[in-house]
């Protein structure tokens, strides 16, 4: 069920955003909105914006930088998931470009999507790390990629000032020593408070509220499953989505601000690719002691949560 | 109870107690904007031990709105 405690080392991780970079005053020429209002409200600054790229590229980009930092061979990977809600194609999924453009073709190499919204990437954290352990795959190829400015209205200033373009990726191998503990979960969501059809709609407040609520409650049951606390905690990731929601959930656990890795103020949302950029970016400046434990928490739509905990 | 409720809002919003009634209303009167006014609630949930469903935060837009929500939950 959620609750449940696996392995996998985490070998390497790399991360890619397109190079233009949309600000709040470009966004106040658009639409009717501010930099100090963006700002106050949200904690972004500027997003990254795909300008000919697209999924699949980002994806790539963010699997070769993952590939190169450990200088790995790529044709170990057995195993290729991607979270992804805004694919270029509704067929074949982002996973499978990715696969064709590295060029691998070894048989019984698995590649597919997920889509689980802002917590696409803790599913497919989660789904992976089942297949390391029951079936015979050994090496996992793990990204969360997105071009959300395909689907945001540029004249809906409630939701255009929030979200960004990237790709994050991890790579993972089968390894009984490393322990992760995962907390995942769909709640159903009767009142469609968050989805996408052409464009991303948003019943804002009570998406704060489910996500500063759902940060605390599934951090505390982590905990209390994996027997652990937060002494032993390097820092929190959570998904980033609004600053506000992440000064709220600290206060909620009664943790300094400070535990929680935040880069929010340069990407915006960028749903399933927030979490792997931000554990990139946080390993880019700081190394977690061996044995310590990072923590990854994302919420979205569904409404889907998760909550996990990697042993470095 | 009401005045619990008024020092919490007070506190919490950064307004002055005295300008706060029973009919204000969070946001046009208090000056909260909307996530401010779930932060509220939140605030509340916890001073008073109660829990607020996500779909009955819209129909809870007055300080008196909130009084008797506590009161029938309480």
């Amino acid at each position: 069920m959620g609750l449940h405690k696996g392995h996998f080392r985490i070998i390497s991780s790399g991360h890619y955003t397109p190079e233009h970079i949309l600000s709040n005053r470009d966004l106040e020429k658009i639409v009717d909105t501010s930099d100090a209002w963006i700002t106050s409200r949200t904690g972004i600054r500027e997003r990254r914006i795909a300008n000919g790229e697209n999924t699949s590229d980002l994806a790539l980009h963010a699997a070769q930088k993952a590939l190169d930092k450990a200088a790995y061979d790529k044709s170990k990977i057995d195993l290729i998931i991607a979270a992804t809600f805004t694919p270029e194609l509704r067929s074949p999924g982002v996973a499978a470009r990715v696969q064709a453009k590295l060029g691998l073709d070894k048989p019984g190499l698995l590649a597919f999507d997920v889509n689980a919204a802002c917590t696409g990437f803790i599913f497919a954290l989660n789904i992976a790390e089942r297949l390391l352990k029951g079936g015979s795959y050994r090496s996992a190829l793990v990204i969360g990629a997105e071009v959300i400015s395909k689907v945001t209205d540029y004249r809906d200033r409630n939701t255009c000032v929030l979200f960004g373009d990237g790709a994050g990726a991890l790579i993972l191998e089968k390894d009984s020593k490393k322990e992760v503990f995962f907390n995942v979960s769909s709640r159903s969501d009767e009142d469609l408070i968050l989805y996408v059809d052409q464009y991303i709609n948003m019943n804002g407040p009570r998406v704060y509220q489910f996500a500063s609520r759902v940060i605390e409650s599934s951090i505390r049951e982590l905990l209390q499953f994996g027997h652990f606390d937060m002494t032993g905690v390097h820092k929190i990731i959570p998904h980033q989505a609004n600053m506000r929601i992440i000064e709220s959930a600290a206060k909620a656990l009664g943790v300094p601000l400070e535990s929680f890795f935040v880069n929010i103020q340069k990407y915006g949302n960028t749903s399933a690719a927030s979490i792997p950029i931000a554990l990139d970016e946080m390993l880019e400046e700081e190394t977690p002691l061996s044995g310590e434990k990072v923590l990854l928490v994302g919420f979205g739509a569904g409404l889907s949560y998760g909550a996990c905990a990697l042993t470095f | 109870m009401q005045d619990q409720l008024i020092s919490l809002i007070a506190e919490e919003l950064s307004v002055d107690k005295a300008t706060i009634t029973l009919d204000s209303d969070i946001q046009k009167d208090l000056g909260a904007d909307s996530l401010d006014a779930i932060q509220l609630i939140m605030s509340i949930e916890n001073a008073f031990g109660i829990t607020v469903p996500e779909s009955e935060i819209d129909h809870l837009k007055r300080v008196g709105d909130l009084l008797q929500y506590i009161k029938d939950h309480q």
